[in-house]
């Protein structure tokens, strides 16, 4: 064998155990679920294999999975905005603070280490009747008695931004320390205010950053159904919850991964855009 | 004979000169050849009868299964129980249907319904009956229940029964009120965003039924039924979907009247809470049993059963989960705290309490539950 072909089969040979795993795991489950999305559920609960189009039929078809589906994309959509809002500013502190970085970046990890129920359930505590707020709300005499805060829309998405706050700093904090601090010095030398060279140097330049953790919490978000069922009430369903209840209380296997694989296009058609005009190395250096 | 004895043997006839070195040295390479061999599969043929897999409900009721049952049981016999818990029975059941014949053996069941519907989904087994003579001492209504659907056999052993009532914070409601408006409560405009309910069709089709002056095992205007639950979902602050998380609603007084499960309720009173409960006309009686799941070790498992079915074992699993076990008051003497219970029928005869009909349920299973998934979520 000469020289050039080992060369050129050594990346694979060390790449092939990650691409086994991707295969067994990641894509050998998908076709699985693609089979099962053409079978059918029987009286009984049992499986009818076949080439049956009811399930995609009925998922494509029914205004019911229509509008839980926009209303998923728009409460992920909110989601994301108020990750970007609330997570801009502490990345940006984060980036350009002297010597706590390390401190800063690990106090941004430590909800990590708590189980994500664990974090979103800690919100019955706090936001509940005899909850920490409302017993502060009282002791104050600011109210009299005391308020119903859980169990809504926008509990909901007070959970999801609890949940992903964390990616969205990490994907802009990785973006604003790849910028040179010099050019907003330059800018401010040149006759710019702090503010506008905020704006026309620094901002654009970790746009690539605010993009991808965008993603993540959207993607993320519109996939979620622990935070609908624990801190959401009984309408505030979103699309994984409908897969949830298809495969786990109707026992429609066949349809769920019907479902399954509708949310799965959406997702798939977003990450699919952003790819095309961004790029995914910027959302691998957020991750990474 | 024995394997020492086998070497000692054949020692002995080489010592004796009946056999020459290879041919000793050849044996006992043999031997050692099918011991190494017989020995790894021997441990694995074991290991399937060391243990056996247990599924419940979790909280109260599986603390009470571990303390009162598995470890005296492991330590009488040797077999260990692998403690599991899910959420509900449409949750196991699709975990199952995703195993390995063998992985899931014993399961808390709820209901002859979840008993049918596993038979029919070709998960049933057959006990043998010998194996469990504690069976003598179970309520004879609650064993017939189980036979006929499988038969007149059985893939289960009844081994409790309790009901889902009302449950109601009387701090805020009282006994009078209760009592007037029975399961209308579920639905009064009064208490709007403090009414809980249970996320199982069943149960709020059941309710409903009540609501709207049915029988809940044979509903003729659905219609109606719908509109019910539609009107209790517009007022319910939230559905829950565990026994943890209806006690702590409860608890808590994020709500003040849902369903509950009569075990639950009590173990709240046990713990001071001022929460009533009541089986209105028609409530919703349910019977649990330990289902014996196809595949699993028969004997394994029928030794826990009958375990289990022990009555000092059997009581003290009762008093620790608060469900009055399946054994018959008029042969087995319950003790003190048992006849306190809720639910609990010193008759032994069950007559004042109200099951789902497996054949009514079952058969519409598949539309209702649908049907119930859409309204859930504003539809």
């Amino acid at each position: 064998m000469s020289v050039e072909a080992r060369e050129a089969r050594q990346p694979w040979l060390l790449l092939s155990p990650a691409l086994t795993a991707v295969v067994l795991l990641l894509f050998v489950p998908l076709a699985f679920i693609v089979v099962y999305s053409f079978w059918l559920r029987t009286a009984t609960g049992a499986d009818q294999a076949g080439f049956h189009l009811d399930n995609w039929n009925e998922a494509l078809t029914d205004p019911f999975y229509r509008d839980i589906l926009l209303n998923t994309l728009k409460i992920a959509g909110i989601t994301t905005v108020v990750c970007a809002l609330m997570g801009y500013p502490a990345a940006y502190f984060i980036a350009r603070s002297k010597g706590n970085k390390v401190i800063l970046l690990l106090l941004l990890m430590l909800p990590f280490w708590i189980s994500y129920i664990i974090r979103t359930m800690s919100w019955i505590n706090i936001l509940g009747v005899s909850g920490a707020f409302n017993s502060v709300l009282l002791s104050l005499g600011i109210i009299s008695e005391p308020v119903q805060m859980l169990y809504n829309e926008t509990t909901v998405i007070l959970g999801l931004v609890h949940f992903l706050l964390p990616f969205m700093v990490l994907n802009v904090y990785v973006s604003l320390e790849g910028i040179d601090e010099t050019l907003e010095d330059a800018a401010c030398s040149l006759g710019a205010t702090r503010w506008k060279s905020f704006l026309e140097v620094t901002l654009p330049l970790s746009l690539p950053g605010l993009a991808a953790g965008g993603l993540l919490c959207f993607v993320l978000g519109a996939g979620t159904y622990i935070t609908p069922l624990v801190l959401g009430g009984p309408t505030d369903a979103m699309f994984a919850n409908l897969v949830f209840e298809a495969i786990i209380t109707q026992l429609d296997w066949p349809l769920g991964s019907a479902l399954s694989l509708m949310l799965l296009a959406v997702l798939g058609a977003l990450v699919l855009i952003y790819n095309h005009y961004l790029g995914m190395a910027q959302l691998m250096k957020g991750l990474g | 004979m024995d394997n020492t004895k086998r070497y000692e043997r054949l020692r002995e006839r080489y010592m004796n000169g009946d056999l020459d070195r290879r041919k000793f040295l050849g044996l006992i390479g043999a031997a050692g050849l099918a011991y190494g061999l017989h020995t790894p599969f021997a441990r694995y043929a074991h290991a399937a009868v060391e243990e056996v897999r247990f599924d419940g409900w979790g909280g109260v009721v599986s603390e009470a299964f571990r303390e009162y049952a598995f470890e005296p049981y492991t330590k009488e016999t040797g077999i260990k129980v692998v403690d599991g818990t899910f959420g509900g029975a449409d949750e196991y059941l699709a975990r199952v249907k995703a195993s390995q014949p063998g992985e899931y053996n014993i399961a808390h069941l709820s209901g002859v319904f979840d008993y049918a519907r596993y038979h029919n989904l070709g998960l049933s087994s057959t006990l043998n009956e010998d194996n469990i003579p504690n069976l003598q001492y179970v309520i004879p209504k609650l064993v017939d229940v189980f036979r006929g659907v499988t038969d007149g056999k059985l893939s289960c052993v009844p081994y409790d029964y309790g009901t889902t009532g009302l449950a109601y914070n009387r701090k805020h409601i009282s006994d009078e009120e209760m009592k007037e408006k029975g399961a209308r409560i579920l639905i009064d405009e009064k208490l709007k965003g403090k009414i809980g309910g249970w996320s199982d069709w069943r149960t709020r089709i059941w309710y409903a039924s009540l609501q709207t002056d049915q029988d809940p095992n044979g509903a003729t205007d659905m219609d109606a039924i719908w509109d019910a639950i539609r009107t209790h979902r517009d007022l319910a602050l939230k559905y829950w979907g565990s026994g943890a998380e209806l006690m702590s609603l409860l608890a808590e007084e994020e709500i003040y009247v849902t369903e509950g499960w009569s075990g639950r309720i009590y173990a709240l009173q046990e713990q001071g809470h001022d929460i009533g409960y009541m089986d209105p006309p028609n409530g919703f009686g349910w019977q649990e049993c330990l289902f014996v799941i196809k595949g699993s070790p028969m004997e394994a498992c029928e030794e826990l059963l009958n375990f289990m079915l022990a009555p000092e074992t059997s009581i003290a699993v009762a008093e620790g989960q608060n469900y009055p076990p399946a054994l018959d008051p008029t042969k087995v003497d319950l003790g003190k705290k048992i006849p306190t219970l809720p639910a609990f029928d010193p008759t032994g005869k069950l007559a004042g309490l109200t099951f789902a009909n497996p054949d009514y349920w079952n058969s519409h299973e598949q539309e209702w539950s649908k049907t119930f998934g859409r309204i859930q979520k504003g539809y």
